[in-house]
């Protein structure tokens, strides 16, 4: 008999649906796009087995306006899709974010601009943390690199969007929804205490009606409180939820910026450049908004540069020099399009930077 | 007769203008949910338009929604409470033009809600543009030369549109131009909501309704538009009725 | 550190059962608690011509999960080897199905072991199979992993839906690795 093992072999995809089941979410809605089709394929199926309701909407517009919905009832609820569909979800995120609404949203990113191509990319990493939709809000952003990390941090997910009333974005790629890897499917246990949801809309009995509402016409129920209240929201974020990893940081002479799966291939890279024997470095954000900038800044005193790798024209960067305050340089390596790196050109890349 | 305040509706002044229709419309749709004893049950959607503030004129609960996008938001709702009442209200411009696609896949799927449609022919809230229901000749801000005379095609029959779908329970079009109208509207929307507690599926109600202030008529003339000009394109009755009564 | 992890490339034409054999490999290193990541073609890539699949397996973690250069690959049709024979690293091995494959591998750095498997597979009984004759040939071989953490996988993919396919596919497997043993001998 074979040894009996607690994990099972997952794609992405389908592991950000066993967790996010695991952590409650009863209501997925969602449309066809490669390559995240898993999600709402799987969703289909296992939903109806734990008593939620799965509906594939007749477009990602719709399927984002059916989470305001869902969310409005104070149920767990998640969509997915890649990038021309999260473009078409922003309307909707907008929304949800001035209605403080909590929900997940799951971007599989693909190449892009426009229909790209359905290779893995991080060129949508401005749409997610700058806003991409209308208006002064922020989105929650998780960016995982492993398939443990990605069923972890789903679950977590709907804890920070519940505690803050926040659209929570996890931000993958195709290569973390299709590659398969082992995953233990842990039990959800809530990693903060969760506010009482007294503002869900399920008829008034025995209660003042309730409106979600985003519009704020006139002086008496002004936007700009409204703005002034979000904007001491996302400050609170910002100061309590800074998640990133260093790798081999201690004595590193160049450190190697990178998220998601760049930030895991970068890891071998490390390893390979440490056998050469340089001092190199990873400084992994989880959090893209918020970005641990004190991270940064304690890096770019001890280290001589910065390195940043991504899959993309180059967007994470802007915000490195940011949170570096540009006291170190900041070289770059990153295509946009559907490109990824490998362990080798990475090295290639730190071998070239390094010394000059 | 005892006429007394709907307990339904907020005791406040509303933004309408004299002539317009929504308040009638409002005041039927509370006088039903009073009637059927379920105001506290209920879930609305506000649209964007005219009706966008709904919620300080309806006492029930209310979720002010994306421009078109409530047939969708409404879908989320009542499928997560069934047990609950679900109603959209909609413009023509959020229902038909913008929000077609969520009416006819709400409508196809057959979702147990009911969609209360107030066709008024043309954009009221921005100001007197053409609307998807604008009639063939009707001048509007963004057709100047009567609507029809720059591509802008004929006024989409969402009744007849909707009556295509298998999926779909009642749809009837009716009037609030007049007192006899007003009660068979009053009828109209009471079945449309009846339909959906008793589990039948997707009901809708189109009013045809006034808007004086846009098309530049006196609320008198505006009555005699919607008896005449409207009804004649738009004809009143019932498009489907799954019950056959 | 490279040296210890098998990066497996399978390749063919979609209904080969590619993604199939990548998949038995993956949760067969799940049983025996091993590092593993799989990628497969998707989307248009798999639409009309060849698909393939990769596995990292490994002792320690996988940081990179692709493979760029192959050093083990599972051969199915003669396209897949135009595609893959010079990705393939010196030292490396390869898995020929002979059957579609009518020509010779031209590097002669690799070991290639060829293998009859659609044949074997017609003979079996069902050519669909064809897949895990090859991966019993690929197993034995290579000694990657054990054939009891194959054959067990094998049981749990088929187990839900096509339970009555089991037999045939351990037979297969069972055949495979005949077949490689007689060309040690």
């Amino acid at each position: 008999m074979s040894k009996v093992s607690k994990k099972v072999l997952l794609k992405g995809n389908e592991v950000m649906v066993e967790a996010a089941l695991s952590a409650g979410c009863r209501f997925f809605a969602g449309y066809p796009i490669t390559p995240q089709n898993e999600v709402p394929e799987c969703m289909s199926r296992r939903m109806p087995e734990v008593g939620g309701v799965f509906v594939q909407a007749e477009s990602e517009v719709a399927a984002i306006n059916m989470i305001f919905g869902a969310s409005a009832t104070g149920t767990r609820c998640m969509t997915s899709s890649s990038s021309p569909g999260i473009s078409l979800k922003q309307e909707g995120i907008s929304y949800i974010a001035a209605g403080e609404l909590p929900c997940v949203i799951a971007n599989v990113q693909r190449g892009g601009p426009g229909l790209g191509n359905i290779r893995a990319s991080q060129g949508d990493y401005f749409q997610a943390v700058k806003g991409g939709g209308h208006g002064d809000y922020k989105l929650i952003v998780l960016a995982p690199s492993t398939l443990p990390e990605l069923y972890e941090l789903t679950q977590n997910a709907f804890d920070y969007s519940d505690y803050y009333r926040n659209p929570v974005m996890i931000l993958g790629d195709g290569i973390l929804g299709q590659m398969a890897e082992p995953v233990e499917l842990k039990e959800y246990k809530p990693i903060v205490t969760l506010p009482e949801k007294d503002w869900i809309l399920d008829g008034c009995e025995g209660r003042d009606p309730r409106v979600i509402k985003t519009l704020y016409l006139y002086p008496s129920d002004s936007l700009a409180v409204h703005n002034a209240h979000l904007k001491k929201k996302y400050e609170q974020i910002a100061s309590e939820l800074e998640l990133f990893e260093e790798y081999k940081t201690e004595d590193c002479e160049l450190v190697i910026a990178a998220y998601g799966m760049t930030a895991r291939i970068a890891k071998a890279a490390i390893r390979l450049a440490r056998d050469k024997g340089m001092k190199v470095g990873l400084l992994r954000p989880i959090s893209l908004w918020p970005l641990a900038n004190s991270a940064f800044m304690r890096l770019a005193e001890t280290a001589k540069k910065f390195l940043v790798v991504e899959m993309s024209n180059g967007q994470f960067i802007e915000d490195v020099r940011l949170a570096t305050e540009c006291s170190v340089p900041v070289e770059f390596f990153g295509y946009g399009g559907g490109w990824y790196p490998t362990p080798e050109n990475i090295l290639e890349r730190i071998e070239k930077v390094y010394t000059l | 007769m005892n006429f007394c305040r709907t307990e339904s509706l907020i005791d406040t002044v509303t933004h309408y203008c004299p002539g317009c229709g929504h308040g009638i419309i409002h005041r039927l749709v509370a006088e039903v949910l009073d009637e059927l004893g379920v105001r506290e049950k209920t879930i609305a959607t506000a649209p964007v338009g005219c009706a966008v503030l709904f919620y300080n004129y309806m006492k029930c609960d209310i979720i002010e929604c994306a421009h078109g996008r409530s047939p969708a938001v409404a879908t989320a709702i009542k499928r997560l409470l069934p047990e609950n009442v679900v109603f959209t209200y909609q413009g023509d411009g959020d229902l038909a033009a913008i929000g077609m696609a969520e009416t006819i896949h709400a409508a196809n799927r057959g979702e147990n809600i009911t969609v209360i449609f107030v066709n008024n022919a043309i954009y009221g809230m921005t100001g007197g543009q053409m609307a998807p229901t604008t009639l063939l000749g009707q001048m509007s801000t963004t057709t100047e030369a009567g609507r029809g005379n720059n591509q802008e095609g004929p006024p989409i029959k969402v009744c007849e549109l909707l009556s295509m779908l298998d999926g779909v329970t009642y749809l009837e079009r009716v009037a609030v131009n007049d007192a006899k109208n007003v009660i068979k509207t009053k009828k109209a929307i009471r079945k449309g909501f009846l339909n959906q507690i008793e589990g039948r599926g997707f009901s809708m109600v189109e009013v045809l309704s006034m808007c004086p202030t846009d098309w530049k008529v006196s609320p008198l003339k505006a009555a005699e538009f919607v008896n005449i000009d409207m009804k004649s394109v738009f004809p009143l009755g019932v498009y489907k009725d799954e019950d056959g009564q | 550190m490279a040296s210890k992890q098998a990066k497996i490339v399978i390749a063919g034409f979609g209904g080969q059962g590619i993604v199939l054999a990548g998949n038995i490999i993956a949760r067969a290193c799940v049983k025996e608690d091993k590092h593993v990541a799989g990628m497969v073609s998707y989307g248009a890539e798999m639409r009309g011509g060849t698909a393939n699949a990769t596995v990292i397996v490994s002792d320690e973690e996988i940081a990179s999960p692709f493979v760029e250069k192959p050093n083990m690959a599972i051969i199915l049709n003669q396209p897949s080897l135009d595609k893959f024979e010079d990705r393939i690293v010196s030292g490396g091995l390869v898995v020929v199905n002979s059957t579609l494959v009518m020509r010779d591998v031209v590097r002669k750095d690799i070991e290639v072991v060829k293998v009859d498997a659609l044949e074997i597979a017609k003979w079996l009984g069902n050519a669909r199979v064809a897949n895990v004759v090859a991966l019993g040939a690929f197993i034995s071989k290579t000694g990657i992993l054990k054939m009891e953490s194959i054959a067990s996988a094998i049981e749990d993919l088929f187990a839900r839906k096509k339970a009555a396919l089991i037999a045939i596919n351990k037979k297969a497997l069972q055949e495979g690795m005949k077949v490689a043993s007689r060309l040690e001998s």
